[in-house]
């Protein structure tokens, strides 16, 4: 491929999203004028905008908020999520005694179980950050259970019969085999984080973009609405990314295309 | 140097037992070349497994240096077939792994490495992940893993069947001009008869399961050895005696 084409077929991947995008909120806004359809009923883009800009220091406080449950439930699920696998993975009785429990917690509603979180832990962080976990726990526990299994046994063949002991195998194959099994655990559960964070703070909060759509769509609001849907799916977008950026920053390995000669 | 006295292996198996080995006896010298030659599953692989201690035998004993040794585990090289990189590692992370397991330090690990990449052809790609090797040269930078495990004794179960023909018998010249500077003791497995009486000073020839030697033989080619001793008569005639052993139906088993 030349680098001429190259650049032309990035120019397409990016060109055809950006311009299918720019032209579908072309068309809300045209037909959201042009139809004198009502602003609580659809506003137009340019309302969610100025609702945006206007009302930034609110979004901003809101925004703060779930970020702050989303990024500590996040990371509480990456560790745990991590130490559960390995328990699980290292030993058929911890399976037996775990294995269903982390797949029970994810065949209850979590919906279901969030006003009894508020039962017991009140309006404030924790029960919003359980929720958060309990949703982005189980896509990372999976993941690095297969990841740690799915270990070519030849490999670690190789290795005792270097003499390697259990630790030496786990940290020279079992872990960085695991790796992208445990990267991609976590970008969905990056992805899914927001979800918790709204569900902990729709069934009740005083703050958090959870909060304020219920409460903006109580008083139809719905510029309001829009806008902390907008910055909700960003933050997923953007968590999405960023464990995507790490991925590649510390496997490098996985991104070299396999050469014939 | 290695003594496989009297070996047997039965596999407990649910739908009953599986002898895996017959009874095996076999010493190779100091410096020595022996191949094992069979049919495919004929549990060659299960007696380098024995020999490396990643197995024990149901009966017999495996003696290194004349002392029987029960934990084998980090006293032999072992090769696959696959050449069994690591892909997040490079080249020289990979073929270091034996002496970082046994605990040489990083530094003096690559010190050692550093002359071998050069006859190893492997120079240049120190830094170089797997996945962007040809199959030839990850089988050489699995060799020089081997090699670097500094074990006197090395076992290669079959180095080069999963290369192509052309690959093979380059490989096979390379490793003929390698070993003999190298000083270790080798037990070769192959089912290609011709790659084991061009490499070796003995061939032992192995029945189908359970697993016996039907044949031995010395290989009385003068070393140097090149790949043109392949048409010499005596290379032909042994050659064939060979194959027809690996043919005859007590080695092939019951049809």
């Amino acid at each position: 491929m030349t680098p001429g084409s190259r650049a032309w077929s990035r120019t397409i991947a990016w060109g055809i999203p950006s311009i299918l995008i720019a032209a579908s909120i072309f068309a809300w806004e045209l037909i959201a004028r042009l139809t004198d359809t009502p602003r609580w009923f659809l506003p137009p883009p340019s309302a969610i905008a100025s609702a945006l800009f206007d009302d930034r220091r609110l979004m901003l406080h809101h925004t703060w908020v779930t970020l702050e449950e989303l990024l500590l439930g996040f990371t509480i699920s990456v560790l745990l999520g991590i130490a559960f696998a390995l328990a699980i993975a290292s030993s058929r009785v911890v399976e037996r005694a775990f294995y269903p429990f982390v797949v029970a917690s994810q065949a209850i509603p979590i919906i279901a179980l969030a006003p009894i979180l508020l039962i017991w832990f009140g309006y404030g962080l924790t029960p919003k950050v359980i929720v958060v976990v309990l949703i982005c726990f189980f896509p990372i526990v999976v993941n690095t259970v297969d990841g740690l299994r799915s270990v070519d046994p030849e490999l670690i063949d190789l290795l005792r019969s270097m003499g390697a002991n259990e630790w030496t195998i786990y940290r020279v194959i079992r872990i960085p085999s695991s790796l992208p099994y445990i990267f991609s655990g976590t970008r969905i559960a990056a992805a899914v984080s927001v979800i918790g964070a709204l569900i902990g703070e729709w069934v009740g909060a005083s703050a958090g973009l959870g909060y304020l759509m219920t409460r903006s769509a109580a008083q139809f609001l719905t510029a309001r609405v829009f806008a902390a849907v907008l910055i909700s799916a960003v933050i997923g977008l953007a968590m999405f990314g960023i464990v995507s950026l790490l991925e590649r920053l510390f496997l490098p390995w996985q991104h070299i295309g396999a050469s014939d000669e | 140097m290695l003594e496989i006295d009297g070996v047997t292996k039965v596999f407990r198996g649910r739908r009953g037992d599986v002898d895996a080995l017959g009874r095996i006896d076999l010493r190779a010298a100091a410096g020595e070349f022996v191949s094992i030659v069979g049919p495919s599953g004929c549990g060659k692989s299960t007696l380098l497994n024995i020999v490396a201690g990643l197995e024990q035998p149901s009966s017999g004993r495996i003696l290194f240096d004349g002392q029987p040794v029960e934990r084998r585990l980090g006293r032999t090289a072992y090769m696959h077939q696959k050449d069994l990189l690591l892909p997040w590692r490079t080249v020289r992370e990979n073929v270091t792994l034996g002496l970082e397991v046994a605990g040489v330090r990083k530094a003096a690990a690559n010190e050692r490495a550093a002359a071998l990449f050069e006859p190893f052809g492997l120079n240049g790609f120190e830094e170089s992940y797997p996945a962007t090797l040809s199959g030839g040269m990850r089988q050489r930078a699995a060799f020089l893993r081997t090699v670097l495990t500094d074990q006197p004794l090395m076992l290669l179960d079959e180095p080069f069947g999963a290369l192509d023909a052309l690959t093979r018998a380059s490989m096979q010249e390379w490793l003929l001009g390698l070993w003999e500077g190298l000083g270790r003791t080798i037990v070769f497995i192959t089912h290609d008869v011709e790659e084991a009486v061009l490499l070796s000073d003995r061939v032992c020839v192995m029945s189908a399961r359970p697993g016996r030697f039907v044949l031995e033989r010395p290989v009385e080619l003068p070393r140097p050895r090149r790949y043109e001793m392949v048409t010499d008569p005596g290379f032909v005639a042994l050659k064939s005696e060979l194959l027809a052993a690996l043919r005859a139906p007590e080695s092939v088993g019951v049809l």
